[in-house]
């Protein structure tokens, strides 16, 4: 279909420290027990899509990252992992591997993305329209959006600010405007023009950017090259297109200038009939100008695939997001997962074992070869391979990684525990983060902290 | 070509064909002493029986005989045949017709005779004498007047008709051709048996090389036949197309009296009653469409889906669809969307996907061109028809382009044979639609005149060109745009028209008896003639045409000659479109107006939105197309004619 397809799968975010680290980069924090990179790889394979580009930041993730692919990977996807250097933004790293990109129109995935919104209704909906950019956006997860300020399960309680703001077309089509983050502080402003072409604009709140775009690859070449400036595809280059689509400075070697081109008398017919009879957006009526003669103004089309609710779609950027999405998983989006849940809703491997009086709760999940002593309770958690987990332990909505071991008589609550942590007898540990590695001695307790080894 | 050929030399029998029917004048001057408004009328009756053996090829008769077509068939040639006196005749009973129009009681020792004519010959004549029965003896006087002025505004349409048809090579070919064509179809008749003796034949032996030979063998076994079967496909008058696109299927089929069978009587269409069928499609479906619960009982045979719910379906499945070409997807999203409505565009975008796919086209190894081409885009058309049924306009460019590739030779390198196909189409699009656009829209032109009000309905983009070229050519003229709901395409047009300056008036379809009295020509378009001179067209135009009808209001539909098909279709309910039901239920941006929106489920409740409909040929005065102004009834003639040019060109 002419499409490539390149997966941002980013380095170490700071964001998600301490979880995050040289060994686990982003893209392989485990979500049920596979890295959060294999949704996104597998949601495409699922749309057939083979050839892929994974660029990732900083060359010890990409290793780590790349061997894992090719581990898991091998024989089904032909994928290349490209390094670019830290801190170069998502802009900065399509510039580098520009060349690589050959297709008509190349579709931009964040590798942080679990979803099940097929990437070709997305690729579709760019098309159908011949647009220059297709943002997909899905509603704001009800934990709301952790990226400004702290991370943590207090946000919870309080209201969720307005992060994102939206403005569509009444067709919900296209993209009007479009504002994240910081911008929001002051107050928002809308170009005139574009309120007088389209006459409506619906302005949503409650609705994000998920990070997954289709682009037309020359003109994202092109914004690329002239505003080297741009760090970010979601803060500059779509609201730099999404600002200059009735006023378009780019040239695309599409649509608009093709049809300029064309002084051969019948094919302006030709297209006089079709562009009558198919209906027009406000981008065409506008670019006709007032009397409605030849096509006076440059437009491009920015557009919009909204994902339907019952669709899930939530970016894995924060240790909030991190918890709702391993909850969610093996609980109300559990299709995702790609495991057979039993009869009580939890994924128990076989070759776990269980002490006596031991119950795992519905929504949970529990690793290859872990073992759990008596009168233990897990709910609503994950639990990876090879743990150890002493007698009288609970775990309440807490992710705990692979090869940890947790003394008698712990008790776990909204926490996530990495890979080879030990925790000793009688931790208490609440909303808490532990680190690779990291030895909570016996008996403390920790309430809402971040526990990471010190970096040597 | 040699056929035609001859054809330019016959147009003196054509001349026969008038010459004849200058006999016929004396008559009225007979009647004339019985009765003046009867006249025009009272032409008709001595002629008829003159003309109808002259005119009409007997095969033609009895195979029409079953319905009132035949009376349409007889009559409406006659009247066009006759025109260039006809406006004299008329011309008189306008100027002093006022006062003797009151004698218009006297019809009654003629009126048998007149009634029956009125019964059965329709069109323009029909027009004439209804108009004067209803004129005579429910309005006296008053009325009468307004009657005697459309008249003479309607003989003055006429009147600049003997200018224009002479003009063009296509309407003096046209009678020629059907007498010609009949003495062809006598041949085929009698020689059926051996025609058909002569194609087992040829299939026996197209067997017997594919049984013994490899592949290379059988291919040039497969180009042997073909070509004897083409010949005689020349020699006898089977229209050509079907013969070369049977004979492309033939190859791979075995299955002789079926295949034959197909060959005359089109493919029949998909009826969605039958569940067989309708699974066994499914499954070949590219995307899935659930098809809606509550369906009208009349119109349980076309397809109905449940909407809002494909798109998704469809845009999900885009990158999966590996062997669909993006262009053709991209057509079809649009298609089922609703982006490109229309014929002509439809049928432009279809066309210019397939160029694309040719040009992206690479014969796989060990597959020949045509035939994987061919196969390819067939199940491009199997994806469009999907997304949404086929104009029969998109059907001919179809038939077209497969004729095309099928008719390629074996010579060509795959270079040279896709520019040779891509050629093709531009030439398909530039002749056969924007070339026709403008002929049609130079014809039109000279029925619009000074102080004119013209009505169309709809919105169709040949109207639309007639009308700003009018415009152009500084025509005084106002513009009455009807419409109506759910799609509201008038609006378009209107806002169009407007941007140039046109004096127009917007009515939706409810007001259209109220709006008639004011105009003096109607203009519609078409999505298709069919060869009983029916016009299948958007859901409506038959309304207008009968209400323009009833009030004497000509009618001239606007249609591309590659949009005309042999098919006959008496009613609307055989073929045609359904649209999305939610359309007719909810008015589109009031939402406080929806009352029907929960009751879209409800059991005893069925939604139906046609999208076509058939007009009659009686309440057409005229068809204006790409070969001249012709009355509906020679609509035949051109299918049958031209049809052989779609390979041609």
């Amino acid at each position: 279909m002419d499409f490539q397809v390149v997966v941002l799968a980013g380095g170490t975010s700071k964001k998600l420290v301490p979880l995050v680290s040289k060994e686990v980069p982003k893209a392989l924090l485990p979500v049920a027990n596979r890295p959060v990179l294999s949704y996104v790889l597998e949601q495409l394979e699922l749309s057939n899509i083979k050839d892929l580009i994974v660029v990732v930041e900083g060359a010890d993730a990409a290793l780590c990252v790349g061997g894992w692919i090719s581990a898991a990977y091998v024989d089904r996807l032909h994928v290349e992992v490209a390094t670019v250097p830290e801190d170069v933004g998502t802009a900065g790293a399509l510039r580098a591997i520009a060349h690589h990109l050959t297709a008509k129109d190349v579709l931009v995935v964040s590798g942080d993305l679990v979803s099940d919104v097929p990437p070709g209704a997305v690729t579709a909906a760019h098309r159908r329209h011949d647009a220059v950019v297709t943002a997909m956006i899905c509603s704001v997860p009800v934990s709301g959006l952790s990226e400004a300020g702290s991370s943590g399960a207090k946000d919870k309680t309080k209201k969720p600010g307005r992060y994102n703001i939206i403005g569509m077309d009444p067709t919900k089509q296209f993209l009007l405007h479009i504002a994240t983050g910081a911008e929001l502080e002051k107050d928002t402003r809308i170009r005139k023009s574009i309120l007088r072409a389209v006459g409506q604009m619906d302005i949503r709140a409650d609705l994000m950017d998920a990070h997954m775009y289709a682009f037309n690859r020359s003109v994202l070449q092109e914004v690329l090259d002239q505003k080297d400036k741009f760090q970010s595809l979601k803060q500059d280059v779509l609201p730099y297109l999404v600002r200059s689509q009735l006023k378009s400075e780019i040239l695309i070697n599409g649509a608009p200038q093709g049809q300029q081109a064309k002084e051969n008398g019948n094919d302006k017919v030709s297209y006089r009939i079709l562009a009558n009879a198919s209906t027009p957006s406000f981008h065409e009526l506008y670019a006709l100008g007032p009397n409605g003669s030849a096509p006076v103004r440059r437009t491009h089309k920015c557009c919009v695939y909204i994902a339907s609710n019952s669709k899930y779609c939530v970016r894995l950027n924060s240790i909030q997001a991190f918890m709702d999405i391993n909850r969610d998983v093996i609980g109300e989006a559990n299709h995702l997962s790609g495991y057979n849940f039993s009869a009580q809703n939890n994924i128990i491997h076989p070759s776990a074992e269980l002490g006596s009086k031991t119950t795992v709760g519905p929504h949970c999940m529990l690793g290859e070869g872990s073992q759990m002593g008596d009168k233990c309770s897990v709910k609503r958690s994950v639990i990876g391979r090879h743990c150890r987990i002493g007698s009288n332990v609970k775990v309440v909505n807490s992710v705990v990684m692979n090869h940890v071991t947790i003394g008698d008589g712990c008790s776990i609550q909204g926490s996530v525990i990495c890979s080879n942590a030990q925790l000793q007898e009688r931790v208490a540990l609440k909303d808490c983060q532990v680190g690779l590695g990291y030895v909570v001695s016996a008996g403390c307790e920790y309430k809402g902290e971040s526990l990471a080894r010190k970096e040597k | 070509m040699d056929a035609r050929r001859v054809s330019q030399v016959v147009p003196k029998v054509r001349q026969v064909g008038f010459v004849t029917h200058s006999d016929p004048n004396p008559p009225p001057q007979a009647s004339r002493t019985q009765s003046v408004p009867i006249e025009s009328n009272s032409g008709t009756p001595y002629d008829s029986p003159d003309f109808s053996p002259v005119m009409i090829p007997p095969p033609r008769h009895h195979s029409e005989n079953l319905s009132h077509l035949r009376s349409a068939a007889v009559a409406v040639p006659e009247s066009s045949s006759r025109r260039p006196m006809w406006d004299d005749r008329v011309a008189v009973v306008g100027s002093y017709n006022p006062g003797n129009s009151l004698l218009g009681q006297p019809v009654s020792p003629n009126s048998s005779e007149v009634n029956s004519e009125a019964s059965t010959t329709l069109g323009w004549f029909g027009r004439n004498s209804s108009g004067k029965f209803s004129a005579g003896s429910s309005f006296p006087g008053g009325g009468f007047d307004l009657t005697t002025v459309k008249m003479e505004n309607f003989t003055q349409l006429e009147g600049k008709k003997p200018e224009a048809v002479p003009g063009k090579g296509g309407g003096g070919g046209v009678e020629v051709n059907n007498r010609e064509s009949s003495s062809n179809t006598l041949k085929a008749k009698t020689t059926k048996a051996e025609r058909r003796e002569t194609q087992e034949a040829q299939r026996a032996a197209k067997a017997a090389g594919k049984a013994q030979g490899n592949k290379p063998v059988a291919a040039a076994g497969g180009a042997g036949p073909s070509n004897i079967l083409r010949q005689p496909s020349q020699n006898r008058d089977d229209p050509a197309v079907g013969s070369t696109i049977a004979g492309s299927d033939r190859r791979g089929g075995d299955r002789p009296p079926e295949r034959e069978r197909k060959k005359d009587v089109p493919p029949p269409r998909m009826q969605f009653d039958d569940q067989g069928r309708v699974n066994k499609s499914k499954k070949r479906a590219v995307f899935n469409q659930p098809e809606a619960k509550n369906r009208v009982e009349l119109f349980r045979h076309l397809p109905q889906y449940e909407h809002g719910s494909q798109l998704t379906d469809l845009e999900s499945k885009f990158l999966e669809l590996d062997s669909m070409h993006p262009a053709v997807y991209k057509v079809g999203v649009q298609y089922l969307a609703g982006d490109v409505t229309g014929g002509n565009a439809r049928c432009i975008a279809m066309l210019r996907a397939f160029q694309e796919v040719i040009n992206d086209y690479s014969t796989p190894p060990g597959k020949t061109l045509v035939r994987d081409l061919t196969a390819k885009i067939s199940s491009y058309v199997s994806f469009l028809i999907e997304c949404r049924p086929l104009s029969m306009s998109m059907g001919n460019a179809i038939r077209f382009q497969k004729s095309r590739i099928a008719k390629l030779p074996l010579t060509l390198s795959e270079t040279e044979a896709k520019a040779a196909l891509c050629n093709d189409i531009d030439r398909f699009i530039n002749e056969k639609i924007i070339l026709a656009d403008k002929v049609i829209v130079r014809h039109a032109a000279t029925k619009v005149r000074d102080g004119d009000v013209l009505l169309t309905y709809g919105s169709s983009c040949v109207v639309e060109m007639i009308l700003l070229y009018a415009h152009e050519l500084g025509k005084q003229f106002r513009v009455v745009v009807v419409d109506s709901r759910p799609k509201h395409e008038g609006q378009a047009l209107l806002r169009r028209l407007l941007a140039k300056g046109l004096s127009c008036t917007y009515t939706h379809i409810n007001a259209v008896s109220y709006i008639m009295h004011e105009v003096t020509r109607v203009f519609l378009g078409a999505s298709s003639v069919l060869s009983n001179g029916t016009t299948y067209s958007r859901v409506g135009t038959a309304c207008v045409a009968m209400v323009a009808h009833a009030f004497r209001v000509p009618v001239l539909i606007c249609c591309e000659a590659y949009k005309f098909h042999e098919r006959v279709q008496l009613d609307s309910i055989c073929s045609n479109e359904l649209g999305d039901s939610n359309d007719i239920a909810r008015v589109p941006g009031r939402p406080d107006v929806n009352s029907m929106d929960n009751r879209t489920n409800e059991k005893n409740l069925q939604f139906l939105n046609l999208m076509y409909d058939a007009t009659p040929s009686e309440y057409v005065s005229m068809i204006i197309t790409d070969y001249g102004m012709i009355p509906p009834t020679s609509v035949p003639v051109i299918v049958r004619e031209y049809r052989r040019e779609y390979l041609l060109i």
